[in-house]
């Protein structure tokens, strides 16, 4: 794998009860980029991430995360793998029993034998660098959706990780959250020199901030390229994604028998 | 309608996910005594635990264990007056208590009030992700969240089961000796001199200790294990008082039957 690629992703399957939800995934990761996944709801974007964070062992194929095969590792190597990593999740996540300043602490605290007075030091940089210094005495319950969304992004990048992934970073925020929370993926993965893999499917925001998009249907890469090369793309599924239209590849309806053979069906067991 | 063969085949269904609960507790126990390293290295952990498990729980145990004293009281005094034996008043309320009401009545109030609020915590950190979070971390849920909450559990019960047989205690001499007028001496010597050490108060603090043992790990267990939704929780706590209720009474009679054998 050359040395400018961080996640390497080959032929990576996932079934769930049967059910094929990821089916032959090829995706890079290049060092210092940030990349998207988008694509409709259920489509495998999540159980993508978790894949390649080892939450979830893949049917077949193969994650490579610097030398590491992620699916091959031990439960202990994933774990040192891990402290390396920073994650997003879509509401936050925070512990809702500690403070915002404790639960920014809590990986140093957890994975390093630092001073108190270091732990709070380092603690009030990364709330500072989202903007919270000030609330660091908040209760997540005392939050806005937006601040626990930053409070979140100071804890994923507490231990400045290699790589930090964001499951929908962008979910139930208002336009200007939302401008908050881009802008900060992006000033956070440069200043850090990380490599960022987004799970998103705001695609406006993300065309302005990412390096490089994936799209997921249907467990499949359909689509790939620049922000250029999106806005630019013919691709029926691309253009009907980023122009919220309702015809097109990807069907409103849940796929079903036709409707006249199951409202007659209805009428003959009357 | 179900068929007969339909009813077999549900039946069988229901009886396979029980045995592999069964087994998924086991290993579940398991994993927590294997994890459970860092709740004794950090104690404060384990001290919190005990803390929400066990000084929040005081008042119901204070209160209950004060009010089944007196009701012990006044039911003892009724029956043995019968056979002119008030004297033995004290006998009987502290031997009930050590042996039986102690233990037992303390975990069912232990299941209801610090079991429920355990599977509630764990099941709505997995419903938040907090718990994915954690592990997405590199820490442990289980050595982290999990092992603290049993072992909080653990040390907490015998210490509330002796809290509550105390104020039992107290309140059978309440009721016995200030407001009826059994005789004080006999009341507190006839206690003395009849409950034994290891027979009757060593065997009812291994009675709570078990219980305590049981709760803790269907508390942590079934929050652990819930669906992470609004209604999965609520049926993981309603599973954790039902199932702590009937497996206190059951191991309440299997250890009954191995400890008091009616010696001579």
């Amino acid at each position: 794998m050359p040395d400018d690629i961080l996640v390497d992703i080959e032929d990576l399957q996932f079934n769930y009860d049967g059910r094929p939800v990821l089916q032959g995934i090829n995706m890079k990761s290049p060092r210092g980029k940030v990349v998207a996944i988008m694509g409709g709801s259920g489509c495998g974007k999540t159980t993508l991430l978790r894949c390649i964070g080892g939450q979830l062992r893949p049917s077949g194929g193969r994650v490579r995360l610097e030398k590491h095969q992620v699916c091959e590792m031990s439960h202990d190597e994933l774990y040192r793998l891990r402290r390396k990593m920073g994650m997003l999740f879509q509401f936050g996540a925070l512990f809702t029993d500690m403070s915002v300043f404790d639960n920014v602490a809590f990986p140093i605290r957890e994975h390093t034998d630092l001073s108190e007075e270091m732990i709070r030091d380092l603690v009030l940089m990364k709330l500072e660098a989202v903007g919270l210094r000030g609330a660091h005495k908040l209760m997540p319950g005392e939050l806005s959706g937006g601040m626990a969304r930053r409070v979140a992004l100071a804890r994923a990048v507490a231990l400045d990780p290699m790589l930090i992934m964001y499951d929908e970073p962008f979910t139930g925020l208002d336009p200007i959250a939302l401008g908050v929370i881009g802008q900060l993926i992006r000033k956070l993965n440069d200043a850090l020199g990380a490599t960022s893999i987004m799970v998103t499917h705001d695609v406006q925001e993300s065309l302005q901030i990412v390096d490089y998009i994936y799209f997921v249907s249907n467990g499949q890469i359909v689509a790939e390229g620049t922000p250029d090369d999106i806005r630019a793309s013919r691709d029926p599924f691309v253009h009907q994604f980023v122009h919220a239209e309702v015809d097109g590849p990807v069907h409103f309806d849940y796929p079903a028998p036709a409707a006249r053979q199951e409202f007659l069906a209805g009428v003959a067991h009357a | 309608m179900l068929s007969p063969l339909g009813l077999v085949r549900q039946l069988g269904h229901a009886t396979v996910e029980r045995i592999w609960r069964l087994g998924f507790a086991a290993r579940f126990l398991f994993a927590i005594i294997l994890y459970s390293g860092a709740s004794f290295r950090r104690l404060g952990l384990t001290i919190r635990e005990i803390y929400v498990s066990g000084v929040l729980s005081l008042l119901i145990i204070v209160v209950s264990g004060l009010f089944v004293g007196m009701v012990l009281g006044l039911q003892g005094f009724e029956t043995l007056q019968r056979f002119g034996s008030t004297e033995a008043l004290g006998i009987m309320v502290a031997l009930s208590l050590t042996r039986e009401l102690g233990p037992v009545v303390a975990g069912l109030l232990f299941a209801s009030r610090a079991g429920s609020s355990v599977t509630a915590e764990i099941g709505l950190m997995k419903a938040t992700e907090q718990l994915k979070a954690m592990d997405m971390m590199a820490v442990n849920p289980i050595a982290r969240v999990v092992a603290p909450r049993f072992w909080g559990g653990v040390i907490s019960m015998p210490l509330l089961a002796a809290l509550f047989s105390s104020m039992g205690v107290i309140g059978g001499w309440l009721v016995g000796v200030v407001f009826i007028g059994v005789d004080e001496g006999a009341f507190w010597s006839q206690m003395q001199a009849s409950v034994d050490f290891r027979y009757d108060i060593v065997n009812g603090i291994i009675k709570s200790v078990v219980f305590g043992v049981a709760v803790s790990l269907i508390a942590v267990f079934e929050g652990y294990d819930s669906v992470p939704t609004a209604e999965g929780v609520s049926r993981a706590i309603t599973r954790t008082v039902v199932t702590s209720a009937l497996t206190i009474l059951a191991l309440d009679f299997v250890l009954t039957s191995f400890m008091f054998r009616g010696t001579s």
